[in-house]
């Protein structure tokens, strides 16, 4: 009974560890003492550990049924499956910000088990900033949203349970994921501000932070992609993005990040962009908090705005303003030190990746605009507004397609000067190629001819070819495509899987959003619809029951000619706890399509309102942007990104970038 | 002016004047998508406009549910406790739809009764969307607001 009392005490031992890793590096660093310097490493290690213990803590009491914490009996129940329990962990509010704070911390063990390549100084200057961080964190937990609260003497025999939307494995990983991405964009926020302090701006930072922020970013791609996955099967009838402005949240740190990530090739490379780069890595952060406070804020109408209590959004606000304020003032003393050597050709890669740049933080600025904007139009005491869909589809698919169509010159070109015309001749191939798919794919495969899906198809030939022939090229350098798969930078393998992986996604957009076959019906046992290719009928309903729900459960028989091709059981479940109502739907997933059945609400005569869907191609965009996040943590397996601080001097920017290789 | 302190010059130029283009037509966009809120009041006296989406949010009056026998058409009524909007629909409600809960519903408006296009989803029995709070706020009904979810 005294455990929660010990993770409860390690939640404020944590706190204060994380007091004296913000303050005792940097008093080191002004005073020049290294004994204060050297105590960021195994203070940032204690911090992970106490906030592991806080955190096995807390899953201990659900594992355990320990119903005298408020957490637990808010979010967990004695007929909840175990799996279920772990993740319910991060199922709400408190737990999730110490999951939150959790993941910063290892970020912290990380950097100072990873960075022996780094100079003492900027290492503990980095992990300094993180404790800062955690500082603001751990103390908006304890004070306003302690998971380690008890309700004593009067504990309740059994909990609330958990919302039965978040009872899905979805839950699991997609939580998680995402916070390891918006998390660890604070080490590339961490070492822009220590490099400010420090006022060394040389490209040596650019690849320091390099790595980090290609996994945050990876983790996040992977976190959204999860979260739009979890939302297909689980709440969103069969759709994959809604434009809520929590998906926005996370959206809008992707693009600046991804953002981050081409622009620091330059300053890593060339020594330029570097006051840009070093103002991405602020934004990227600054974004991934203001989603933070959106989220957990509630004053935004979401689908993941659960009951919400607005003072703690006050703080988070608050906390916004001290990082963002104090970074940026940061940034506007110090950052008109920072020269930026050298120029560059109007057509060179550097001229690409500022036009890629340009796109990406229009793209940035259009969703912050557009999530905001009803709260702004609400604060200056305007009408009630909301933004939808519409908007953002006027916004983005002409930025996207412009965006993508740029994605291919990038690659091919050289640094500096790239004005050669034969760099780019391969092309006129895939322009021709793309442009044929296009036309050819509607008129081959669909009913009717659809600009939309021509187009569509077109960029995402475009892009896939593009990407073919720099592989090819860089194949041709090295003798044998192994033999350049060993030698070429990783970093450039994992472009190459990235923008594949865009391919991939956009092809699937498009068809989802152009070709998917969706009807809602009534139906009956014994009733037969057409489904696509298919025959589908309902043979039966039974009442089944699960281990914490009970659920009326259709049997839908999918005939391929006279054939039967397949038997599936949706359902529609009433959670014994809550009384709560959800809908499993049945999906058969395919390479090609998706058919989706899921069920309505029950009618007079016992008929059900059901909806069928066909889903063409829907699985290429979670696809797609899975290979791009495994490209994320391929790039950063490069050599170079280990190497010891003497051997650098030797590299600095003449390693073979671009087709020359 | 020495070539790199020009180029510098008319990139930074360039770009502003391409974000200045990109979030003008960003600010157009968002004027001509928005979507209006109106409580079931204003839609009583004639405040919506007919032509626009509009969002109408407030309580699902107690006992008005009625569905088609043959089809998946539905209509409710749609309360803030002073006027009451008749809203049609066709399609699958969502989960958490319930008699005497609140509820956000985006559609036009004809006649003063509303044609859904879309019924939002709740995803929490005891969240309650701002838009029902305004409109029962609006109408002075807050208080029976709060004696049904405690």
């Amino acid at each position: 009974m005294i455990l929660p009392e010990i993770g409860h005490f390690a939640l404020v031992l944590a706190f204060a560890i994380a007091l004296c890793q913000a303050v005792f590096p940097i008093y080191g660093y002004y005073t020049q003492q290294e004994g204060f310097m050297a105590t960021a490493k195994p203070l940032a290690v204690m911090q992970g550990l106490a906030l592991a213990l806080s955190f096995g803590l807390l899953m201990y009491g659900f594992l355990s049924h320990d119903f005298s914490l408020k957490y637990v009996a808010d979010n967990s129940n004695l007929d909840l499956p175990w799996y279920f329990r772990m993740s319910a962990v991060w199922g709400a509010h408190e737990g999730s910000l110490l999951l939150w704070a959790l993941i910063l911390a290892l970020w912290g063990v990380a950097v100072s088990l990873l960075s022996r390549g780094i100079p003492e100084k900027m290492g503990s200057l980095v992990l300094s900033v993180m404790g800062m961080i955690a500082v603001g964190f751990l103390a908006f937990m304890l004070f306003t949203s302690n998971p380690f609260v008890r309700i004593l003497p009067f504990m309740p025999g059994n909990g609330a349970d958990l919302n039965p939307l978040l009872q899905d494995p979805g839950l699991i990983f997609h939580p998680p994921m995402l916070y390891m991405g918006y998390v660890g964009l604070s080490v590339a926020f961490s070492f822009a501000v220590a490099s400010l302090i420090s006022g060394e701006f040389d490209s040596s930072w650019a690849r320091w932070s390099r790595p980090w922020t290609a996994v945050a970013w990876a983790f996040l791609t992977l976190g959204i992609a999860l979260g739009s996955w979890w939302a297909y099967y689980e709440l969103g009838w069969g759709g994959w993005w809604f434009w809520d402005p929590v998906e926005n949240a996370s959206l809008i740190p992707w693009f600046i990040a991804t953002a981050l990530m081409h622009s620091l090739a330059v300053t890593e490379k060339q020594g330029l962009f570097r006051r840009w780069t070093l103002l991405l890595a602020i934004a990227a952060f600054s974004m991934s908090l203001l989603g933070t406070f959106l989220v957990r804020s509630g004053v935004l109408t979401s689908v993941h705005a659960f009951a919400n209590d607005p003072e703690r959004g006050v703080f988070i606000l608050g906390f916004l303003v001290v990082v963002v304020g104090g970074s940026l003032t940061l940034y506007a003393v110090r950052a008109s030190k920072v020269s930026t050597p050298g120029e560059f050709g109007w057509i060179s890669r550097e001229s690409f990746l500022l036009f890629n740049n340009l796109l990406l933080t229009v793209m940035a600025i259009s969703v912050l605009l557009g999530t905001l904007y009803p709260l702004l139009v609400d604060a200056l005491g305007g009408d009630k507004v909301s933004v939808g869909p519409p908007f953002f589809n006027a916004v983005f698919v002409p930025l996207t397609a412009i965006l993508v169509s740029g994605m291919a010159f990038g690659p091919l070109s050289l640094w500096r000067r790239s004005d050669d015309p034969k760099l780019f001749r391969p092309l006129i191939v895939a322009l021709i190629v793309s442009v044929l798919c296009g036309l050819l794919w509607p008129i081959v495969f669909e009913d009717e001819f659809a600009t939309g899906t021509a187009v569509g198809v077109s960029l995402a030939v475009w892009v896939a070819i593009a990407t073919q022939i720099d592989v090819f090229r860089k194949v041709r350098a090295y003798g044998s495509l192994k033999t350049a798969l060993a030698r070429v930078e990783r970093g450039i393998i994992g472009m190459w899987m990235a923008h594949l992986g865009v391919a991939f996604m956009i092809f699937g957009v498009v068809m989802v959003e152009n070709h998917t076959e969706h009807r809602d019906l009534r139906m009956g046992v014994g009733d037969t619809q057409v489904l696509g290719p298919y025959d589908v009928r309902m043979t039966n309903v039974d009442i089944i029951q699960g281990p914490n729900y009970a659920a009326d459960q259709a049997t839908f028989e999918i005939y391929e000619g006279e054939q039967l091709y397949k038997t599936v059981y949706p359902q529609k479940r009433r959670y014994n706890a809550s009384g709560m109502v959800m809908t499993e739907a049945a999906i058969d997933s395919g390479f090609t399509r998706d058919l989706y059945i899921a069920m309505g609400e029950p009618l007079d005569g016992g008929d059900w309102a059901i909806r069928l869907s066909v889903k063409p191609f829907v699985n290429w965009i979670w696809g797609g942007a899975f290979l791009m996040g495994f490209g994320g943590f391929v790039s950063i397996t490069d050599q170079r990104f280990r190497r010891r601080v003497k051997v650098r001097e030797a590299s600095s920017s003449s390693e073979p970038g671009g087709a020359a290789a | 002016m020495n070539p790199k302190r020009k180029q510098r010059l008319l990139i930074i130029l360039g770009l502003v004047a391409a974000l200045g283009v990109a979030v003008g037509l960003v600010l157009y966009a968002l004027s001509q998508n928005i979507n209006l809120f109106f409580t079931p009041t204003q839609i009583a006296d004639n405040q919506a406009p007919d032509s626009r989406i509009i969002r109408l949010g407030g309580m699902v009056a107690e006992g008005s549910v009625e569905r088609d026998p043959e089809s998946l058409e539905v209509s409710f009524g749609v309360t803030d406790f002073q006027n009451q909007v008749r809203v049609t629909y066709t399609g699958i409600l969502p989960d958490l739809f319930r008699e005497g809960q609140g509820v956000v519903v985006q559609g036009r408006v004809l006649n003063r009764e509303l044609q859904a296009t879309e019924v939002l989803a709740k995803h929490d029995e005891n969240y309650m969307p701002p838009e029902v709070t305004e409109a029962l706020r609006q109408s002075g009904q807050l208080d029976k607001l709060k004696g049904m979810t405690q």
